[in-house]
């Protein structure tokens, strides 16, 4: 494959409706060029309509896309070169494996040498040169990926979308068709926008990700950023377990505290701004839990409780605590022999105050 | 599915009284008529003189060559009128498309032969439309001018087998086929030629080859338009004129024959080998688009146009039976309820027949075809597939082709205590309409056994019900809406057989609809009340349609308990 020069992609106020109803509201993102991009949210967020905007499909929407210097906005998709994998691949059941592959290339009125040379090419990128005369329907699932695959990068698109590629496939396939696809972007070098619901997977394979619900963009970041710094509940809840505390913010001359509505104090350390609502954030393996009455240290949180529930989840046990009122979920890792408490148990639940986080709301 | 419990001698008698019924009532007929076809009528022996002479014969290759142009002109004709219309309906957002669909299957609920004549009279050469044509603008245009005449009757009845199995394609090809190909950068006609047209191929295939075999093996239309030089009324005449002993009619039975298992074999192809199912979640279908003010004018002119010239016959037939003397004239001269009276006061015995040969094949047919169904998918009999294509082979043979077989067969079998040939008897022509109808009805009744759960039956059995008891009080019950659906089917389809029955009804006091309306037919006189005895038919036909429709719709939505059990035994696997 020829290493052309990567491009980036921006949105400018992108809005999009289906009759009356607003499906994507006023999305302002920008891709770096080569960059490894995914959009992330459940399902009915957008995430696939934002996807199949950029390839010109789906009704007329407000706004610019630029893919590079051009806004494609009201281009047909036929003239944009972007180059798409759907989720059922949509591999054309009444060609073989090559017709599918070398489609592209003869839409674009190449010589046949040059046709076949490169949909053999591309066809040894995936592996598949030996299938060339197959019938799409004599595949397994991941080879006909790896057609889907073939057949869009064949025509080097100026940006690679990829609509749930790995959710027809079995877990194991899985995580090797997402290793796969990793490296071949890295080889090309191409722009990749991939659109996926499950958290894992955005994380194992983007460089950064969107968060989208409800048609609007949540948050931008890298994976560790929007895990560690969740902008509000929704990308806390969506990425991964969070203990979402009530409260307000207060703060004199020298310290900044939060105050739950049950009754918790956590100090501050960082500036935070005095709220009268505000939502306090940290992660359930943020939390330790031992036995009641242990001396504890000063920089250190510490709360008594009763063990409510617990479920054993093979690498940790989660309880939930009932800590004044308010529920407080903490993973303690299990290793064989080590003490896990049961229900009704009156434990100590300590938190370092740095892994608390913020959220306005 | 099947099911390993062992064979049981109360299913297996059932099983050989299946076979034994097939095979004396179509395997032996059709293979009485192969043979005969090959026989020397001197000596007996084998020979192929007789395929000989009738290549020799120049009407015969010109009845041979007139049969294939007939046939393939009417699948293009129907194509032209099909294919837009399919189009249409699948690729824009327009109220017409509904109306497309509904209207398009009117033509199937009256046999061709019916509207034959009344086609003559609105466009033949002194027809409503040429007598205009004349008027206006000085010309006459030959539609119904000797195989012209034929090719039209044909293609307006038998379009909607093109249109539907098409719209079906079109409608099952999934929008991501087509905007994978957009973005890659197809578009317009290209994208059109090399992604949509190859993919809707296959039903239209199928429909396309329907149709070449309904018009091959139609026998009543072309004697009602006195076009005898074509294979099925050669047949029919030579049989009819010369006698059961020639063996012409045995020759072209057997062309007949291999032409209709040919355009089986290819709509069979057509599909084979091809998966079109997609697992895309949504947006099925090709995309839609809305039409612009001009071109939704132009789309409903032509499908104006074109429902004007599939109402016709219905019409036209309509006008004729109210009508007085419609000859040399745009519109009957004035219009009476005289023809329906004659046909009430000396005629209601074709209906009674029907009614009763109708409701008995049918009856027949709803009997074996749950029998078989039973047989193949719930018992480890072996063999008992060979049931299920038997009855299916029915399909390939022609009623001209089956009557002939019934009467060479049964002619020397005496019915005891009278004096009458087995073959004449009223009752040989019930059994030949089960016959005829017999694949139709079996595939409802097969797919009304596969809804139900087989760990239903396990249940029964568990808690004490025999195989018989539990057939009759759990399996055959919920079944009945599908047998229900299948014997309407039968009995509308049956009750205007005309082909197998031409050969096979021996006296008037005997024949059903079919024959009456053909008989009356044939002489100027008679066409009023054939035309009413048609509109008889057609209410029957129409009636019955309605109703299985309705009795499909019903039993599906009762379904939804057999599909909780169903889905409880998916999750289970």
């Amino acid at each position: 494959m020829s290493d052309n020069k990567s491009v980036n992609v921006r949105l400018r106020r992108v809005g999009l409706a289906f009759g009356d109803h607003a499906v994507l509201r006023n999305i302002d993102l920008d891709i770096e060029p080569g960059e490894f991009f995914a959009f992330l949210g459940p399902s009915g967020s957008g995430k696939s309509t934002l996807l199949r905007l950029i390839a010109g499909f789906g009704p007329m929407p407000t706004g610019q896309v630029f893919i590079g210097e051009e806004n494609v906005a009201q281009l047909p998709p036929w003239r944009r070169n972007v180059g798409m994998v759907f989720q059922n691949y949509a591999l054309w059941p009444h060609m073989t494996v090559f017709r599918n592959v070398a489609f592209g290339l003869e839409e674009r009125r190449l010589p046949a040498s040059e046709v076949r040379e490169r949909t053999d090419a591309a066809l040894e990128v995936v592996g598949l040169r030996e299938l060339a005369d197959r019938r799409p329907s004599q595949l397994s699932g991941g080879q006909q990926q790896r057609v889907a695959l073939a057949r869009t990068i064949v025509i080097e698109p100026r940006v690679l979308l990829l609509d749930e590629p790995l959710s027809n496939l079995d877990a194991n396939l899985r995580i090797h068709m997402r290793r796969e696809i990793r490296e071949l972007q890295r080889r090309l070098g191409i722009t990749t926008i991939f659109v996926t619901h499950d958290q894992d997977e955005a994380n194992t394979i983007a460089d950064r990700m969107a968060v989208l619900n409800d048609g609007i963009l949540q948050q931008v970041g890298s994976p560790m950023s929007l895990y560690d710094n969740p902008a509000n509940r929704f990308v806390a809840n969506f990425l991964g377990t969070a203990n979402l505390l009530d409260g307000k913010v207060e703060r004199d001359e020298a310290q900044a505290t939060f105050r739950a509505g049950c009754g918790l104090q956590i100090p501050l350390q960082h500036d935070a701004k005095a709220a009268s609502h505000a939502t306090a954030m940290f992660r359930p393996h943020h939390v330790s839990i031992a036995d009641p009455g242990q001396e504890s240290r000063p920089d250190i949180v510490s709360f008594e409780g009763r063990v409510r529930h617990r479920e054993f989840l093979g690498n940790l046990f989660r309880y939930a605590i009932d800590c004044g009122g308010q529920d407080i979920l903490v993973d303690d890792g299990h290793q064989v022999g080590r003490r896990s408490y049961e229900i009704d148990d009156a434990v100590s639940v300590t938190l370092d105050p740095v892994q608390v986080r913020i959220l306005s709301n | 599915m099947s099911l390993t419990s062992r064979p049981h001698w109360g299913p297996t008698s059932i099983a050989v009284l299946l076979a034994v019924f097939l095979i004396v009532f179509l395997a032996v007929p059709v293979l009485k008529v192969v043979f005969v076809a090959f026989q020397d009528p001197g000596t007996g022996g084998f020979t192929l003189v007789n395929f000989q002479d009738f290549f020799n014969t120049a009407l015969f290759r010109e009845s041979f060559w007139n049969s294939l142009y007939v046939a393939g002109m009417s699948v293009m004709l129907a194509s032209i009128i099909a294919v837009p219309l399919a189009y249409f309906t699948t690729r824009f957002n327009f109220g017409g498309a509904m109306l497309i669909q509904t209207l398009g299957v009117v033509p199937l609920i009256m046999p061709p032969f019916v509207g034959a004549v009344a086609m003559q009279l609105l466009f033949g050469s002194n027809g409503s439309v040429n007598l205009l044509l004349d008027e206006h603008f000085g010309f006459t245009v030959p539609f119904m001018e000797g195989l012209n005449g034929v090719i039209l009757v044909e293609s307006i009845h038998y379009f909607p087998f093109i249109l539907t199995n098409l719209s079906a394609s079109l409608a099952n090809i999934d929008r991501s086929l087509e905007e994978s190909a957009q973005n890659l950068g197809s578009s317009g006609m290209r994208l059109f030629r090399r992604i949509v047209f190859p993919l809707a191929m296959p039903g239209f295939v199928a429909g396309a080859s329907l149709v070449f075999l309904k018009v091959f093996d139609d026998l009543g239309t072309p004697l009602l338009l006195n076009v005898n030089k074509m294979l099925a009324p050669q047949a029919y005449l030579r049989i009819s004129s010369i006698g059961i002993t020639d063996p012409m009619g045995y020759v072209i039975s057997v062309m007949l024959v291999l032409f209709s298992m040919f355009s089986l074999w290819v709509s069979f192809l057509a599909f084979r080998g091809r998966e079109y199912a997609s697992v895309q979640k949504g947006g099925g279908g090709l995309l839609k688009r809305d039409l612009g003010t001009w071109e939704k004018l132009a789309a409903y002119a032509v499908i104006v146009l074109i429902l004007a010239l599939v109402l016709a016959p219905h019409l036209g037939l309509l006008l004729l039976s109210f009508g007085t003397v419609w000859s040399f004239a745009v519109l009957p001269d004035a219009y009476t309820l005289e023809h329906y009276l004659r046909v009430f006061h000396t005629s209601s015995q074709y209906v009674t027949n029907t009614l009763i040969y109708a409701g008995l094949a049918a009856g027949i047919d709803i009997v074996l075809g749950t029998a078989i169904a039973y047989v193949v998918w719930r018992t480890g009999i072996p063999g008992r597939k060979w049931l299920d294509y038997t009855a299916t082979a029915a399909l390939a043979v022609p009623g001209v082709v089956l009557g002939i077989g019934y009467l060479r067969t049964f002619y020397g079998v005496q019915l005891p205590f009278s004096e009458q040939p087995l073959a004449t008897w009223w009752v040989i022509l019930v059994i030949a309409l089960a016959i005829r109808r017999l694949p139709y009805a079996l595939r409802a009744c097969v797919a009304a056994l596969q809804q139900v759960s087989v760990t239903l039956e396990e249940a029964a059995e568990n808690i004490g019900a025999t195989k018989s008891r539990t057939v009759r009080r759990i399996v055959v019950p919920l079944m009945s809406g599908g047998i229900l659906a299948g014997f309407v089917t039968s009995f509308a389809t049956a009750s205007v057989e005309l082909s197998a029955t031409l050969m096979l009804v021996a006296q008037q006091s005997d024949a059903p609809l079919s024959y009456g309306i053909y008989v009356f037919m044939q002489s100027a006189a008679g066409r009023g009340p054939g035309a009413a005895l048609g509109i008889i038919a057609v209410i029957i036909v129409g009636l019955g349609t309605y109703v299985s429709h309705r009795v499909i719709e019903r039993s599906r939505r009762l379904r939804t308990a057999d599909r909780v059990v169903a889905e409880a035994t998916a999750k289970l696997e």
